[in-house]
């Protein structure tokens, strides 16, 4: 076959009708403060494996609300779960819980 | 002879300062152009942060004007002259007014959300304005789209008409991002299935009980808010309404269909402001709502010496910023009336 040189780019947008919300559901239930997020990004900032890895709480937490979780399970492994997060969050997030819940969520779908 | 105020209209700001004005002694007369007292509060049932009913405060605003105040409904205003240093207020149907100092208390309309013909409101019919949603709680039928469906999933949009300049509206409308946490969490109260999705620019939540209203609605109600603007507004084949907006946090194009959209509406100067406005001469602002004196001290004062102003016919204001200007109005007009020089100290300072 001949090769032309085209492809074709995956869709970057986020279909919320039709994404998997199933783990955002199931933290939401098991860890409620999961909820109470504003993205304020405070977490990624005092985070002592995001200095060295790409890993961002924000984000990871966000993508699971918004049904995208096909990196999850790699991201979430980059948790020390040392907890500042915890410590530096103005809402309460339990956040070491919500990673706890979230790795039980994936065990348990697996 | 006591001297004499006249109130020019009939809403939370013209209801409290004829109140206050009429229990220090004053001869108030509170003109009102429609039928009936209250404005805005008429139309909407529950009010953020509290949830108490509109109907109480308007009750409490009634009872404050109900012995010592004199209130013309109906009353369309044809003419104000100003003579020497009082006015004569001339309505159509010929009745006559003195005073020794007008009260303008000409309030807000609601954006036409039609002029945002992008989001479909007036050409889709399952998109419906913030205050249309609030006769539906009003009037406490079941919640139906107007296609007659019970909504599975409803899209709430920020800042409708508000900060943005393509409709001539630069500034924010203050109680848009409250009323939709408000009204978010009563949906849910009303259809426990339904799935909520806010679409917001910034949280607005600087009142003093809002930010824990916000706090409840994501923790108690799992309200999703979004940070993005909507871009556009399409219907589907079964009349769901399909959005776009960019989810801005994680960067990404986002899209959603929801049974029902709801369109938060911002504040635009009433057309009484406008019409007063130009019949006295007043000086408007940049965004058509009154310019006063000074935007720090003299925040009642018109440019007019004895015509003041308060309420949302200044900016857009909440009912409990109303309750506020409206009792400072009173202050400014008593002050004025006993021969308090008012600008005295802003122009030692500032002119």
């Amino acid at each position: 076959m001949i090769d032309f040189g085209y492809k074709i780019q995956a869709d970057r947008q986020i279909n919320l009708d039709t994404t998997d919300k199933d783990l955002a559901n199931f933290v939401r239930k098991h860890e409620n403060s999961f909820n109470i997020c504003i993205g304020c990004g405070t977490c990624t900032a005092s985070c002592s494996a995001g200095n060295f890895t790409n890993f961002n709480f924000r984000k990871l937490q966000l993508f699971i609300c918004r049904g995208e979780i096909a990196d999850v399970k790699t991201e979430i492994a980059k948790c020390m779960l040392c907890g500042k997060c915890q410590l530096a969050c103005p809402r309460g997030v339990n956040t070491r819980n919500v990673i706890m819940t979230i790795r039980k969520g994936l065990e348990e779908q697996l | 002879m006591a001297k004499k105020v006249v109130v020019i209209g009939g809403g939370i700001a013209g209801m409290e300062s004829s109140a206050y004005l009429a229990e220090m002694g004053y001869d108030v007369t509170l003109l009102e152009k429609e039928n009936s007292l209250g404005g805005h509060l008429r139309n909407w049932e529950r009010l953020f942060p509290t949830m108490r009913l509109g109907q109480e405060v308007l009750d409490f605003l009634k009872l404050g004007i109900e012995t010592k105040v004199n209130v013309i409904r109906n009353a369309n205003i044809l003419k104000i002259n100003r003579i020497d240093k009082r006015f004569q207020i001339e309505l159509e149907r010929g009745a006559s007014f003195n005073a020794d100092a007008l009260l303008i208390t000409t309030g807000y309309d609601l954006f036409d959300a039609t002029k945002k013909e992008e989001y479909g409101y007036g050409i889709y019919d399952n998109v419906i304005t913030s205050a249309e949603l609030e006769k539906m709680f009003m009037e406490g039928k079941s919640i139906l789209t107007p296609t007659g469906k019970i909504p599975k999933k409803i899209g709430l949009i920020h800042c409708v008409g508000s900060r943005d300049e393509k409709v001539g509206h630069v500034y924010c409308s203050k109680v848009c991002c409250v009323t939709a946490v408000k009204q978010a969490i009563e949906l849910k109260e009303k259809l426990s299935a339904v799935e909520i999705y806010c679409f917001y620019m910034d949280m607005r939540m600087y009142g003093m009980h809002f930010e824990s209203l916000y706090k409840e609605a994501q923790e108690k109600h799992a309200i999703n808010f979004i940070r993005g603007r909507l871009s556009e507004a399409c219907e589907n084949q079964d009349q769901s309404i399909l959005i776009k907006v960019e989810d801005t946090l994680a960067g990404r194009p986002l899209k959603l269909s929801v049974d029902l959209l709801v369109l938060m509406v911002g504040f635009i100067p009433s057309k009484g402001t406008k019409e007063i406005g130009k019949l006295m001469e007043l000086e408007f602002g940049t965004n058509g709502f009154y310019k006063t004196k000074d935007q720090h001290t003299l925040t009642n004062v018109s440019n007019i010496p004895g015509v003041f102003f308060a309420g949302s016919c200044t900016g857009p204001k909440t009912i409990t910023n109303t309750v506020t200007d409206a009792r400072a109005a009173v202050t400014t007009v008593a002050s004025y009336l006993e021969g308090y020089n008012l600008e005295i100290r802003t122009k030692a300072f500032f002119q």
